[in-house]
């Protein structure tokens, strides 16, 4: 059960020391040259008996004891002063004893306060500071199975969850520099607002780390836009959900994949970070298969689908910078896409070559008569991305390349021609069009070091009627 | 030792709504129809409008921006404030 309430600090020097550590040991014998109160943290007769033992660690977790000994000065209930370990000088100023420790070492640090031990730390913040969470308490009976429990409920994509007790998302929370109770975002289909702490809750859940968080938060608040229409991504019968792309050193920093299987299985931070996104949207949003969800066929990818671009040696500029943002920024672009679907060639070693079966495939994206309706992202593989480098063609190379490849006379494409009844309306049979509008072709670098492979993921509606790609920074 | 659970879910309980009691005739109603921009979808609601003329109703027709997302607030409002019933056309 949570507790409210920091224990009063005592007027005067306040000492907190444990046994366990030496340092402590060594500053014990000065303890009965000053006034002080001493909270003792493992020993109730240590340094003697007159200590005030901290035996539920309240006194330390409030007061933020991270290391023993910690002197601290208190002035009318408030601290004015502190040092932490043994410093001979800082111990002299505070206590105001020239003398003090003249037999010790000048400089000994101290040891890790029992309230910041990991096996502890947990328990404590939950215990301690759980009252700062405002989400329902579901209590579990002596016989409940809490994963069947999670599912029971309706809080799951189809697979397990990990429980969210107030312990572990106490600690996601660390991951982020906000506020539990900040709104993040307005959450389609239902539009609920959502706050960190409920975001947390969902990312546990997802079995993020909390490193992982302000990913999760900045792909959200990318996914909730106008622009991107997740209201929309939800209710089409097409198989789309929210591709998830992540630039940035801070991909490499918390462990993501942009090389071999990075649209597969393997990676937490990939398969969490999406995951943890689309609990949200079915948890907070409401959007659930069957009721605002009218997919016909859905796509796998709409547990998770989220991946980093390989970087460090992409002959490409990244697709964030592509989209105004800096080289060193973490960013995250959402994408309203179906699953993966390979381009193969492994005879190509031209750069025109190449333009010719990426466009050749591009062409076919959903149906080879329907043009201007859809983006995608391309996602060229390392090894069909050499023969661009060995080219000198970069991103706006490749693209204005394949733009050029991808423009259609209108008599092929109308209702009814080569035998499909699908197409463009009958009167546009004299105008040449494109497949794609100009930026609608999304250019990434990932994958593995082998395969002449590279793989493109159809969009859904696009533009002010469907749904745009959204780029938003990572923030801590 | 209890186990206590956050919930995940937005905690808002939906509250249950009754239908509102069905028209005894629609002679005298005005029955908004609501286009989604879908393909063909004016085709089902013209032949819909014939038919509800035909039974001595009044019918105003309207259309969303874009299928994709919904209604717009002013467009809500505007269907309110005009008709006594609405039919909204959904497509596939």
């Amino acid at each position: 059960m949570t507790q409210t309430g920091a224990p009063a600090l005592p007027d005067g020097l306040v000492v907190v020391v444990k046994r366990e550590c030496e340092t402590c040991t060594m500053v014990a014998p000065l303890l009965g040259e000053f006034a002080t109160v001493v909270y003792t943290q493992d020993d109730p007769t240590f340094p003697d008996p007159t200590a005030t033992l901290d035996s539920d660690l309240s006194f330390s977790w409030h007061h933020d004891i991270e290391t023993v000994p910690t002197l601290i000065r208190v002035t009318g209930g408030v601290e004015v002063d502190r040092t932490v370990g043994w410093v001979r000088d800082e111990w002299r100023r505070i206590t105001g004893l020239a003398g003090l420790g003249e037999e010790l070492p000048p400089f000994r640090p101290g040891c890790g306060s029992m309230s910041v031990d990991p096996d502890r730390a947990d328990a404590l913040r939950a215990r301690f500071g759980g009252h700062t969470l405002k989400s329902r308490r579901l209590e579990l009976a002596e016989l409940d199975d809490e994963m069947e429990l999670m599912f029971e409920r309706g809080f799951t994509d189809g697979l397990p969850v990990v429980p969210p007790t107030e312990e572990r998302v106490l600690r996601m929370l660390q991951g982020t520099s906000r506020a539990a109770h900040e709104i993040v975002a307005v959450v389609p289909p239902d539009l609920v607002e959502v706050t960190v702490e409920k975001v947390a809750i969902n990312a546990v859940m997802a079995g993020c780390k909390p490193e992982y968080l302000p990913w999760v938060i900045a792909a959200l608040e990318a996914v909730c836009t106008d622009e991107f229409n997740m209201h929309g991504v939800l209710a089409t019968t097409m198989p789309v959900g929210p591709v998830i792309v992540c630039n940035g050193p801070g991909t490499r920093a918390i462990g993501m994949n942009s090389e071999g299987n990075a649209l597969g299985q393997g990676n937490r931070a990939n398969l969490t970070i999406g995951r943890a996104v689309q609990l949200i949207v079915r948890n907070i949003g409401g959007g659930r298969p069957g009721e605002v969800d009218r997919a016909t066929h859905g796509n796998p990818g709409k547990l998770s689908f989220c991946f980093a671009e390989r970087e460090h040696d992409s002959p490409f500029s990244s697709l964030a910078a592509s989209r105004g943002l800096s080289a060193t920024t973490d960013a995250v672009t959402v994408f309203a896409g179906e699953g993966p679907r390979c381009i193969v060639d492994q005879k190509v070693r031209t750069a025109p070559e190449l333009a010719n079966v990426f466009a050749a495939c591009l062409k076919a994206m959903h149906n080879p008569k329907l043009v201007l309706a859809f983006d995608a992202i391309l996602v060229v593989g390392p090894e069909h991305a050499r023969v661009c480098a060995d080219a000198g063609w970069d991103r706006a190379r490749l693209l204005a390349e394949l733009h050029e490849r991808l423009q259609f006379p209108g008599s092929e494409l109308v209702w009814g021609a080569g035998g499909i009844a699908d197409g463009i309306p009958t009167h546009l049979r004299d105008v040449t069009l494109p497949k794609f509008r100009p930026d609608g072709i999304l250019l990434v670098h990932a994958g593995g070091g082998a395969g002449l492979f590279s793989a493109m993921i159809g969009g859904w509606a696009n533009g002010e009627i469907g749904s745009q790609p959204v780029t938003k920074e990572v923030t801590r | 030792m209890t186990r206590i659970l956050l919930d995940p879910t937005s905690e808002r309980s939906v509250p249950h709504r009754e239908q509102l009691a069905r028209p005894a005739h629609l002679r005298g109603q005005v029955v908004g129809l609501l286009d989604i921009t879908k393909p063909r979808g004016d085709v089902f609601l013209d032949r819909l409008e014939q038919l509800l003329i035909g039974a001595g109703a009044k019918v105003l027709r309207y259309k969303k921006p874009t299928f994709t997302k919904p209604a717009p607030v002013d467009l809500r409002q505007q269907i309110a404030t005009q008709c006594t019933l609405v039919i909204e056309a959904l497509a596939d």
